[in-house]
């Protein structure tokens, strides 16, 4: 079928989908306001800023994140942070000796409830390609270099299970508040191509 | 299918180009794509996996070259037309020819529900598991012409099951409008080494959750 599907250039993208949207909404197959949600709610609504309430929850609140490292898909929902994309959650914790980093080789799967939808780098062919295999030397390339010592654990998120990294909480920020803490916290930090740095 | 999209393991695939401060979408046909595409999806037409599998068919040389986007546009009409939902000259003039497709479209109130609640993909059948934590496994080799989650660079290898996710559709037969195949996934740990040889990282390891039909009991554990 791709073979014999032949059509304009790359450039001409911002056509089809304005052709295909109204083919769409004409043949009753999509509803404009259904559209517009979606749209609304993955550019607007979520985001890292979820995942690093998360975070700094779990660094504050140690029952709270041993339920999360236990059950993350039921412990994120009762917060309310649940949805398309990460009703499988599993959240995996860095230590001093064990650092994780998440890939998903075969398409992009990645939580989106959490982390809202991923950054064009996690859903290239390079990253895809060297995560599993010289994923050290990709950390590199974040400005990431990790101890010889520190064990590194890859997840390829091939099936419905997303997930989480838990990163550590930097030193010094003991006396820190839940909320302070959640505005030090980034993306890269909780998909493993980060570490969470104390502001300068 | 072995094709471009199973890419874990290649070398002198290009740079990683990481962007400052990325926008969600980069162009406005990069947020309708998107919409678009989870708007149909919610009307019940294919598993996410019918798609998934239509970007798969994307020949290599493009789907290097595509934007991201660009994959899920095509994935998008290639299903469209597989399921003669449109045709080739109505995607061209954005025009329907016949009448309603037939299908209803999702009411914005069903893409919230989806969106805001835990709605597990387990199915609920009692299956005894085949495998149990700690069982020493081999990935299948298997070269299936269709679609499957067990890419190249785990096929053959030996690795250990971690833990029992439970009971999900299988994929392969998901995708192609097969009867389901409800199976137990497992997460499994592969070592490194085991993956790329012994100059790899002695430490240092790959977790992957595999289906009971993804792989085999390790001669060891049978004894």
């Amino acid at each position: 079928m791709a073979n014999s599907h032949h059509r304009g250039p790359p450039s001409d993208a911002q056509l089809r989908v304005k052709a295909l949207e109204s083919l769409l909404v004409e043949k009753g197959l999509v509803d404009p306001q259904t559209l517009d949600a979606v749209i609304d709610h993955y550019e607007n609504k979520v985001g890292p800023h979820i995942g690093a309430k998360v975070v700094a929850k779990a660094w504050t609140d140690s029952d709270f994140k041993a339920r999360l490292l236990k059950d993350a898909s039921a412990t994120l929902a009762e917060m309310g942070f649940t949805g398309m994309e990460g009703s499988h959650m599993v959240v995996k914790e860095n230590t001093d000796r064990l650092h994780n980093l998440v890939v998903c080789t075969l398409c992009s799967c990645y939580p989106w409830p959490v982390l809202g939808l991923p950054p064009n780098w996690y859903k290239s062919a390079p990253y895809r390609a060297r995560a599993v295999r010289d994923p050290r030397g990709l950390l590199k390339e974040f400005g990431l270099e990790l101890p010889e010592e520190t064990a590194l654990r890859v997840w390829d998120s091939n099936a419905e299970i997303r997930y989480l990294v838990l990163p550590q909480r930097p030193e010094g920020a003991e006396g820190m508040s839940e909320q302070a803490l959640s505005e030090i916290v980034t993306r890269d930090s909780m998909v493993g191509t980060g570490l969470v740095s104390l502001p300068q | 299918m072995n094709s471009i999209h199973d890419l874990g393991g290649m070398d002198n695939i290009g740079p990683l180009n990481i962007e400052q401060d990325e926008p969600v979408f980069h162009a406005d046909w990069e947020r309708k794509t998107f919409g678009l595409t989870l708007a149909v999806l919610a009307t019940g037409v294919c598993p996410v996996d019918e798609i998934r599998h239509m970007s798969e068919l994307i020949p290599p040389a493009d789907y290097l070259r595509f934007k991201y986007y660009e994959k899920w546009l095509r994935g998008l009409e290639f299903m469209l037309l597989k399921k003669n939902l449109v045709t080739e000259q109505e995607l061209e003039s954005g025009r329907a020819e016949g009448g309603p497709a037939g299908l209803e479209a999702a009411a914005p109130e069903t893409l919230q529900h989806i969106m805001n609640n835990r709605l597990p993909a387990f199915v609920d059948v009692e299956l005894a598991p085949k495998f149990k934590a700690g069982d020493e496994i081999i990935a299948k080799n298997i070269n299936p012409l269709g679609h499957t989650r067990l890419p190249r660079y785990i096929r053959g290898k030996r690795g250990e099951v971690e833990m029992d996710h439970g009971v999900f559709l299988l994929p392969d037969a998901n995708a192609h409008g097969e009867p389901e195949r409800p199976q137990h996934v497992y997460g499994v740990r592969f070592s490194a080494q085991e993956l790329w040889g012994e100059d790899a990282p002695a430490g240092d390891s790959v977790h992957i959750d595999l289906f009971d039909d993804y792989m085999d009991l390790a001669e060891q554990s049978l004894a």
